[in-house]
C-alpha cells in the first residue's frame, strides 16, 4: 500500500477533535482538584509557620517553652512563654477523655458490629452517627452548664469546670467517631474467618476474642489514635469546660488550660506581629505537628494491617 | 448423660458469651443515654425560648434580650459561601481519586493530606485562615475569609462521601460507555456522575451540618461577637449562630439563663435535622438502587 494513503488513514484515526481536548482539559482540572488537598495541607503549615517565624527566631526560648509552666504573655516586667502547663493541661484532659472513650467505644463497636443484627444494628449506627454530629460549641455549653452543676452537686467541689468535666465531654465527643472507625475495622475482617471459627464450635465471643479482634487489631489501634488526635485538637469544648486556669493540676477536680483553648482565648487580644501573636502561632505549629504525626502513625498502622492480611 | 449434652466447658463458654453480650450492649446504651438526657434537657430549657420573635429579631439590650436573626442569617451566608468553594473542589478531587488516580505515591500522599485536613485541630485551621486569607490575601476579617477557612476544613467530608458514591457505580457501566467510543470525561459526565449524584448530595448535606456547627475557624476570620446591622457584601463581617452561643454563654454578663439554651437548641436542631436528612436520604437510596 502506498505510504501516503496509510498516513492519511492513520491521520483520520488520530483525529484529535474537540472532544479529545475537552477530555484532556477535564483530566487536568480533576488532577488539580486531587492535588489541592496536598496544596492545602502544605499551605496550612507554611502560613502558620510564617506568622510564627518572627517569634521563633526572636524571643523563642526552646528550653523555657517546653519546661516552664509560666505562660505570662502580658507582663509589665517580663513576658514568659512557658507552654509546659498548657501541654500538661491538654494531656490530662485528653487522657481523661480516653479513659472514658476507649473502653466504651470499643465495646460499642463490638456490640454493633458483631452482636447486634437487623433493625437494632441500623438504629444504633444511626444514633452513633447523630452523636458525632453535635457541634463542639454545644458540647462546651453543656459542660459549662449541665455538667458543671452536676459535678458540683455530686462531688461537693466549689468549681465544676475541671479535668473531669472537660475529659467527660471530650470522651463523649470522641467516642462516636472512634466507635464508627472501630466498627469499620471489624467489618473489614472477612466473614470466612468467622465462619471457619464457628464451624469449629467456637461461641460468638470466642470468635470475637480469638479471631476478629486479632485480625482487626491494626484498625482498632488506628481508631484509638484518631480518637486521641481528635481529643488533642478539640478547641471550643475544652475552652468552655476546663476552667481555663494555667496551672499544674493535682487531681481531676483542678482546672487546667489546653493548648488549643489558649490560642482561641488570646488571639483576639493580640496585635498582629507582636511576640504574643507569634507565640500563639508557635503553639499552632506544635499542634499541627503533633496531630500530623498521630494521623501519619494511624495511616501506617492501618496500611501494615492491610498488607499482612493480603 | 446423653451423647449430645453440653459439656461443662461448653456451658461455661456459653455463659461467658451471654455475659459479654450484655456487658457490651450496656456500654453501647451508656454511650447513648447521657446524650439523650442532655438533648432532652436542652429541649426542656431552651424550647420555651424558640419563637418567631426569637428567630427574626435582632439581639437587644447588650445581647441579653431579643432574637438571634443576624446570627442565623450569618450562619446561612457562611455555609452557602463555603459550599461554593468546597463542593466543586471536593467533587473534582473525588473524581480524580476514583476515576483517574493510579495506585502510586502521589495518590497515597493525597489520601494522607485528606486525612490530615480532617485531623488538624480546628483552631489551627483558624490560624491558617488568619495568616492566609485575612492577612496574606488581604480579605480582612470577612465572610469570604471565614468561608474559605471553613471550606478547606470541611473539604474531606465532601471528598470522602463523593468518592464512596463514585466507587459504588459498577465498573461495567463505565466499560459499556468506553466501548462505545466515549472519552473518559464523556463517561464521567453521562454515566458516572448521574449515577452517583444522590450519594454526592448526601455528602453535601452532611457538610452543611458540619460547617454550620464550627466555631473556632470563624472566630478570628470573619465572625463578629455583635453587629447592629446585617452584612452587605462578602467582605463584611457577620455574626454566626455557633459563635453567638459561645458569646452569650461566656462573654456577656447578666444573660437570662434560658437564652443560651435557646441558641444551643436551635443550633443543634439545625445540625441534627441536616444529618437526619442525609441519613434518611441514604437509607432511601439504598432501598431503590437498581444494581
Amino acid at each position: 500500500m502506498a505510504s501516503n494513503t496509510n498516513g492519511s488513514q492513520l491521520g483520520q484515526l488520530d483525529a484529535r477533535g474537540t472532544s479529545w481536548y475537552i477530555d484532556k482539559l477535564a483530566q487536568v482540572l480533576f488532577f488539580v482538584g486531587g492535588v489541592s488537598a496536598i496544596i492545602f495541607i502544605v499551605g496550612i503549615f507554611v502560613f502558620v509557620a510564617r506568622e510564627g517565624l518572627g517569634f521563633i527566631v526572636g524571643k523563642f526560648d526552646f528550653v523555657e517553652f517546653f519546661t516552664s509552666p509560666r505562660w505570662v504573655p502580658t507582663s509589665e516586667v517580663r513576658e514568659t512563654y512557658g507552654a509546659l502547663a498548657l501541654i500538661v493541661g491538654t494531656a490530662s484532659v485528653t487522657g481523661m477523655a480516653m479513659i472514658v472513650a476507649i473502653p466504651f467505644s470499643l465495646g460499642a463497636a463490638i456490640y454493633i458490629g458483631e452482636f447486634a443484627t437487623g433493625k437494632t444494628r441500623e438504629t444504633l449506627k444511626i444514633l452513633v452517627e447523630l452523636l458525632a454530629a453535635i457541634p463542639s460549641v454545644v458540647w462546651g455549653f453543656i459542660g459549662l452548664t449541665i455538667m458543671n452543676a452536676l459535678i458540683i452537686d455530686l462531688f461537693d467541689v466549689p468549681i465544676g469546670l475541671n479535668i473531669l468535666n472537660a475529659g467527660l465531654i471530650l470522651g463523649l465527643m470522641a467516642a462516636p467517631i472512634m466507635t464508627t472507625i472501630a466498627e469499620d475495622a471489624l467489618k473489614a475482617v472477612p466473614d470466612d474467618f468467622r465462619q471457619a471459627a464457628e464451624a469449629m464450635g467456637a461461641t460468638k465471643w470466642q470468635v470475637i476474642r480469638r479471631v476478629v479482634i486479632p485480625a482487626g487489631r491494626n484498625g482498632l489501634v488506628s481508631a484509638v489514635l484518631l480518637g486521641i488526635g481528635r481529643g488533642f485538637g478539640e478547641t471550643m469544648a475544652v475552652l468552655m469546660a476546663s476552667g481555663h486556669a494555667v496551672q499544674f493540676p493535682d487531681g481531676i477536680f483542678d482546672s487546667v488550660r489546653a493548648l488549643t483553648a489558649t490560642i482561641a482565648a488570646e488571639l483576639g487580644e493580640t496585635a498582629v506581629g507582636s511576640d504574643h501573636y507569634g507565640a500563639l502561632f508557635t503553639l499552632g505549629i506544635l499542634l499541627f505537628l503533633v496531630t500530623f504525626v498521630i494521623n501519619l502513625t494511624a495511616d501506617i498502622v492501618v496500611r501494615r494491617g492491610d498488607r499482612r492480611r493480603r | 448423660m446423653s451423647l449430645f449434652a453440653a459439656t461443662d466447658r461448653t456451658v461455661r463458654s456459653r455463659r461467658v458469651q451471654r455475659q459479654v453480650r450484655v456487658l457490651f450492649g450496656l456500654m453501647t446504651v451508656l454511650l447513648i443515654i447521657p446524650v439523650l438526657i442532655i438533648l432532652a434537657l436542652l429541649v426542656v430549657r431552651g424550647g420555651p425560648m424558640i419563637s418567631t420573635e426569637f428567630l427574626f429579631e435582632f439581639p437587644t439590650q447588650g445581647m441579653t434580650a431579643g432574637g438571634i436573626f443576624p446570627a442565623l442569617l450569618g450562619t446561612i451566608f457562611l455555609v452557602a459561601t463555603a459550599l461554593l468553594f468546597s463542593v466543586p473542589l471536593g467533587v473534582a478531587a473525588a473524581v480524580y481519586l476514583s476515576e483517574y488516580a493510579p495506585d502510586n505515591m502521589l495518590t497515597r500522599l493525597i489520601n494522607l493530606a485528606i486525612i490530615n485536613l480532617a485531623g488538624v485541630p480546628s483552631i489551627v485551621h483558624a490560624l491558617f485562615g488568619v495568616g492566609a486569607f485575612v492577612l496574606f490575601f488581604g480579605f480582612g476579617t470577612s465572610i469570604l475569609a471565614a468561608s474559605l477557612t471553613l471550606a478547606i476544613m470541611t473539604l474531606p467530608v465532601v471528598i470522602v462521601a463523593t468518592r464512596e458514591s463514585l466507587q459504588a457505580v459498577p465498573l461495567a457501566f463505565r466499560e459499556a460507555c468506553w466501548s462505545m467510543g466515549a472519552t473518559r470525561w464523556q463517561t464521567i459526565r453521562r454515566i458516572v456522575l448521574p449515577n452517583a449524584i444522590s450519594g454526592i448530595l448526601t455528602g453535601v448535606i452532611l457538610e452543611v451540618s458540619r460547617t454550620a456547627g464550627e466555631t473556632a475557624p470563624i472566630m478570628f476570620t470573619g465572625a463578629a461577637f455583635f453587629l447592629p446591622f446585617l452584612p452587605e457584601t462578602i467582605l463584611d463581617q457577620t455574626m454566626a449562630l455557633s459563635l453567638h452561643l459561645f458569646v452569650v454563654s461566656t462573654q456577656v454578663p447578666h444573660v437570662p439563663d434560658a437564652l443560651p439554651y435557646g441558641v444551643a437548641l436551635l443550633l443543634i436542631l439545625i445540625v441534627l435535622f441536616m444529618n437526619a436528612l442525609s441519613i434518611g436520604f441514604r437509607v432511601y437510596l439504598r432501598g431503590r438502587k437498581r444494581w
